[in-house]
C-alpha cells in the first residue's frame, strides 16, 4: 500500500495550518497509521515547536535535498506515537532551497513505508506554496470564518483548480457558534456558499488548542476538547470513514452555560 | 545549437526578457528554451520572462509544467501573450499577465479589429479571487464572480450568478454598456469611467441591471420583465 500525500494550505497566514497538521497527524497516528509530517515553511519553521520536537532536530529537509544526510536521518520520531515522524524545515535558509521536484522525490521515497504524508504549506501563493502542493494527492484548505481569510482561501482554491490538482476539501477553523448566532461572524454556510468546495470539518474556537500548541502536545489528545474531537473526526474522514458533523451550536450553548455555572470562564 | 536558437527567440524588452515561440511542436520549443537557459545560467538568473506563444493552444498542464521548470532555474514567468483564446484563458487562470506593457506590433491590433461589438467570451465557471478576465467584446459568465476577481469588458457583462467582485463594462469608454446579474452585490462596479461602490449585501437577491442613467450617474435597478 502506498501513502496518500495531503497538503494543508490556506493562503492567509495565522489561520491554523500548522495546528491542523499537528493535530491531524497525531490523530492519524493514534489510529495506528504510519504518518510523516513535512514542514514546508523553509525559513519560518514552527511545526516542530507545535509538536514539541524542536530540541531533537539534527538534520532538516534542506540537508536531505543537498545530500548532507539520508532521508531517514532527518525523520524525527514523535515522543508519544512511534509511528509518527516529522521532517523539519530549515530555519536558516529560504524557500528557494527546495524545488517542486525535490518535494515530489522526497514524497515518492517515503510512500512505500507510510500511510499518510502530511505537508504543512507556508502562507502565501509563492514558491513555498508551489513546493508544498507539487506532490499532493489531496489538498486541505484551512480558513477562518473571516472575510479576509475566505478571500485568500478562494484564491488558493482557484490556483489549485487551475493546476488541475482537483477540488480541495475545506476546514473551517476557529468558528465561534455564539458569535455566528449573533450575526457577528460568518457562518459555515456563508463560507461554503462562497467557496463552493467540499467541507471536511469545522473546528470550533477552543482555548485548549493554544494551550496544547504551547505545550507541544496537540489538543487532539485531549478527549474533553471540542476542537480535539473535531480534528479526530477529520482524521477519520481522511481515512474514508463517514463521520457525521458535530452539532456545534446546541452543544456549545450548553457548554458555555456549563462554563458560566462552574465559573470556568 | 543553431537549430535550438531558431526555435525560440529570446530578446530583452523593457520588463525583462521576451521569448517568442514559433509554430513548431510545444514540447520541442520548451526543450529549446530550457536548453538556452541552461547554457547561460548566469544571464538568466533571476530573470522575468514573458512569452509570446503565437497560435499555440496551451492547456493548464503545459504552462504549469514549463513554469515549474523555469522556476527551478530561478526564472519567473510573468506573462504569456497569445493569439489563441484558449491559451489566453489558461494564462489568466494561472494569474499570468496576457499583455506586456510594450504594445505588440500589428497582430495585436488585428485581433482587436476582428472582434466586433457582437462577440462575447463565454465563461462557464465561478471566477475566484485573483482571477482577472479581460475581453475586447462582451463577457457572459455562467457562475459567480467572487470577491477579489475582476472582469473587464469593452462591451456588456452578463452574469448568471452572484457578483461580489469587480466588474468593468465599456472599459474603452462606451457609456451605453450595461452589467446585469442575478445578484448584483458587487463591491465595485464600473461602466466606462463611472465608478460606483455599492456595498449592499442583499438578503433576498433579485436580478438587477446597472447602467449609466440620464443624469450621467451609474445606477442599478431591479430587472423587470416586459
Amino acid at each position: 500500500m502506498t501513502a496518500q500525500v495531503i497538503t494543508v494550505t490556506s493562503g492567509k497566514g495565522g489561520v491554523g495550518k500548522t495546528t491542523a497538521v499537528a493535530n491531524l497527524a497525531t490523530a492519524l497516528a493514534a489510529d495506528g497509521k504510519r504518518v510523516v509530517c513535512i514542514d514546508g515553511d523553509i525559513g519560518l519553521r514552527n511545526l516542530d515547536v507545535i509538536m514539541g520536537l524542536e530540541n531533537r532536530i539534527v538534520y532538516d529537509i534542506v540537508d536531505v535535498i543537498e545530500g548532507r544526510c539520508k532521508l531517514k536521518q532527518a525523520m524525527i520520531r514523535d515522543k508519544h506515537y512511534p509511528s509518527m515522524y516529522l521532517i523539519p524545515a530549515a530555519q536558516t535558509r529560504d524557500k528557494n532551497a527546495v524545488s517542486p521536484s525535490d518535494m515530489v522525490r522526497i514524497c515518492n521515497d517515503l510512500r512505500p513505508d507510510t500511510d499518510f504524508i502530511i505537508i504543512d504549506s507556508p502562507a502565501g501563493i509563492e514558491r513555498g506554496f508551489r513546493n508544498s502542493i507539487a506532490a499532493a494527492d489531496r489538498v486541505l484548505v484551512v480558513t477562518n470564518p473571516e472575510v479576509s481569510a475566505v478571500r485568500d482561501a478562494d484564491r488558493v482554491v482557484g490556483i489549485l483548480e487551475a493546476e488541475e490538482k482537483g477540488s480541495p476539501a475545506l476546514i473551517i477553523n476557529r468558528l465561534n457558534p455564539v458569535l455566528v448566532k449573533n450575526n457577528d461572524m460568518l457562518s459555515a454556510e456563508d463560507v461554503l456558499d462562497l467557496l463552493g468546495i467540499q467541507l471536511i470539518g469545522i473546528v470550533p474556537e477552543d482555548e485548549s488548542v493554544i494551550i496544547g500548541s504551547n505545550r507541544g502536545a496537540p489538543v487532539v489528545t485531549d478527549t474533553k476538547s471540542r476542537a480535539g474531537q473535531a480534528f479526530r473526526n477529520i482524521a477519520k474522514r481522511l481515512q474514508g470513514h463517514d463521520v457525521p458533523f458535530m452539532e456545534l451550536e446546541q452543544q456549545n450553548a450548553l457548554w458555555s452555560a456549563f462554563q458560566r455555572l462552574t465559573g470556568r470562564k | 545549437m543553431e537549430q535550438t536558437t531558431s526555435l525560440v527567440q529570446i530578446k530583452g524588452i523593457r520588463d525583462g526578457l521576451l521569448a517568442s515561440f514559433s509554430d513548431a511542436p510545444w514540447e520541442d520549443q520548451c526543450g529549446a528554451l530550457i536548453t538556452q537557459i541552461d547554457e547561460r545560467p548566469a544571464f538568466f538568473q533571476g530573470a522575468r520572462l514573458a512569452m509570446d506563444v503565437g497560435l499555440q493552444v496551451l492547456k493548464v498542464n503545459d504552462l504549469v509544467d514549463l513554469r515549474d521548470r523555469l522556476s527551478e532555474r530561478n526564472v519567473v514567468l510573468w506573462a504569456v501573450v497569445s493569439e489563441s483564446p484558449t491559451t489566453e484563458k489558461t494564462s489568466q487562470l494561472l494569474g499570468l499577465a496576457t499583455r506586456i506593457s510594450k504594445p505588440r506590433p500589428e497582430e495585436r491590433k488585428q485581433f482587436a479589429d476582428v472582434i466586433s461589438d457582437d462577440t462575447a467570451l463565454f465563461i462557464t465557471k465561478t471566477l475566484r479571487s485573483g482571477t482577472r478576465v479581460e475581453y475586447p467584446g462582451h463577457i457572459v459568465i455562467f457562475g459567480d464572480v467572487n470577491p477579489g476577481a475582476e472582469v473587464v469588458a469593452e462591451g456588456n457583462v452578463i452574469v448568471w450568478g452572484r457578483v461580489r467582485g469587480m466588474i468593468h463594462a465599456g472599459a474603452k469608454g462606451n457609456r451605453s454598456s450595461f452589467i446585469c446579474a442575478l445578484d448584483l452585490s458587487a463591491n465595485q462596479l464600473r461602466i466606462a469611467d463611472e465608478v460606483s461602490a455599492m456595498l449592499k449585501p442583499q438578503k433576498d437577491p433579485k436580478p438587477e441591471i446597472a447602467s449609466i442613467n440620464s443624469e450621467g450617474r451609474l445606477q442599478a435597478e431591479l430587472w423587470h420583465t416586459g
